[in-house]
């Protein structure tokens, strides 16, 4: 137990398909927990990262000030950062909000949209403030890999992190690849 | 006697007139490219042919062929060097693959995939770009065009008409369209112009055609652009 890899995981401004992308490596969740500890993570409920984790995997870019604060930790406590999907890496379908003002997207979808009931603009305290623009996550803190993909499949997953337990460089061959 | 140069290292025979590209592709050797296509006028644009000959850095897609050049295609540095012009084309428009109907026949798309370009390295522009949805056949999402000005000479050298130009400098660089309101609907292009059919990317798409081939058997699923390229560009040459 004490040798075993500390992953931790989170879904920013993502939708967690590529948690449930992962998940998808099925049976070899059993062979991989051989080796793995899951840390911080959803999958945990634990809320935050351990100093000593080894692995974040981080799903979604930045859309408010919490994804920053969680970034910030992640980057911290763990020694290896990965962006996972396409929101980690370019902003994704999030991003498509940034051609639109912020205030516009808050009224849309707030004080004007179709079915809209006691039109106003949550402005609860506990709410994190919404950054003017959804940014990729490498714009925030270092990543050192990156797996590409709506979701990555969970080949991607699974060869990534056996090739890291094997102690060689990741490398993701031509059919793993994809952008969507 | 034939004229030669070499491709790292490889003996290839080159006729006068020849660029270096035209060369490579007739002896099977792929350099990537996206402003390159073999039946219309070298434009030498996006850089992504870069080559080392005789030490120096060129673009084999306008640079001519010439007897005993030392030509460096496939290293590690100039492969670097296009990995890094593609996330420059990625980040200066805005590439949503997951929403794109082009996605998994895209040559931008799978430029990147051969370079094995995993991230955009750069910070986005997310700079707004319009679509044009007038014309009842043919859509325009600028969002994605790289200005590789095929369009521009496919309209001019094949369909004998003049719809497009590349007007603007900088981040307001823009794909024109040649009419009195600047609309696609009311520009001479027709659906089945060689302009409507030629980009590399998910700018110019023809309507009601997108994702009509499932995922796993799109032009790239399986097959990297060196092999499709090589393929296409080369029955093309054989067609003339
Ligand atoms: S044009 Fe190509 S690279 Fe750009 S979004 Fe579409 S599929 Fe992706
Ligand atoms: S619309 Fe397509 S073909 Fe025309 S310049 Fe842009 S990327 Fe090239
Ligand atoms: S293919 Fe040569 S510069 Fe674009």
């Amino acid at each position: 137990m004490a040798n075993k890899i500390k992953v931790a995981t989170t879904s920013l401004a993502g939708c967690f398909g590529c948690h449930m992308s992962f998940l998808d490596i099925d049976e070899r969740l059993v062979t991989l927990v051989e080796h793995v500890q899951f840390d911080r993570s959803p999958l945990t409920d634990i809320e935050h990262c351990s100093s000593d984790c080894d692995i974040g995997l981080i799903e979604g870019g930045v859309c408010n000030s919490e994804n920053v604060h969680t970034l910030r930790e992640f980057r911290k406590q763990c020694k290896i950062l990965v962006a996972v999907g396409a929101c980690a890496i370019n902003g994704g379908l999030p991003a498509m909000r940034n051609f639109i003002p912020l205030e516009e997207c808050l009224a849309e979808a707030y004080l004007h949209g179709i079915g809209v009931e006691n039109a106003h603009v949550p402005n609860d305290e506990e709410l994190p403030l919404l950054l003017d623009k959804v940014r990729p996550i490498h714009e925030v803190v270092k990543i050192d890999y990156f797996l590409p993909g709506c979701p990555p499949s969970a080949d991607v997953f699974w060869k990534f992190l056996t090739d890291l337990l094997a102690g060689s460089q990741p490398k993701l061959d031509y059919e793993l690849v994809h952008f969507d | 006697m034939t004229k030669t140069l070499t491709i790292d290292g490889k003996t290839i025979p080159f006729q006068d007139g020849q660029t270096i590209i035209e060369a490579a592709t007739a002896a099977g050797v792929y350099i990537p490219h996206l402003c390159h296509h073999p039946e219309f006028t070298p434009h030498g644009s996006c850089k992504l042919c870069s080559v080392k000959v005789n030490g120096r850095v060129c673009s084999a897609c306008t640079f001519p062929a010439a007897e005993g050049q030392d030509v460096i295609n496939n290293s590690q540095e100039l492969n670097d060097d296009r990995q890094k012009i593609t996330q420059m084309l990625f980040v200066e428009g805005n590439h949503f693959c997951p929403s794109c109907e082009k996605t998994g026949n895209c040559q931008l798309q799978a430029v990147a995939y051969h370079l094995n370009m995993l991230d955009d390295h750069f910070p986005l522009f997310f700079h707004n770009r319009n679509v044009d949805a007038s014309h009842s056949d043919v859509l325009i999402d600028h969002n994605r065009c790289i200005f590789c000005t095929l369009c521009v000479r496919a309209s001019i050298e094949q369909d004998g008409k003049n719809v497009f130009a590349i007007a603007g400098r900088g981040i307001n660089k823009h794909l024109a369209v040649n009419s009195a309101t600047g609309l696609l609907k009311d520009s001479d292009l027709d659906k089945n112009d060689k302009a409507a059919h030629i980009c590399p990317t998910g700018a110019i798409l023809i309507k009601r055609t997108g994702y009509q081939v499932p995922i796993g058997q799109r032009l790239y699923d399986h097959q990297e652009i060196d092999a499709v390229s090589l393929a296409h560009e080369t029955e093309q040459r054989h067609g003339e």
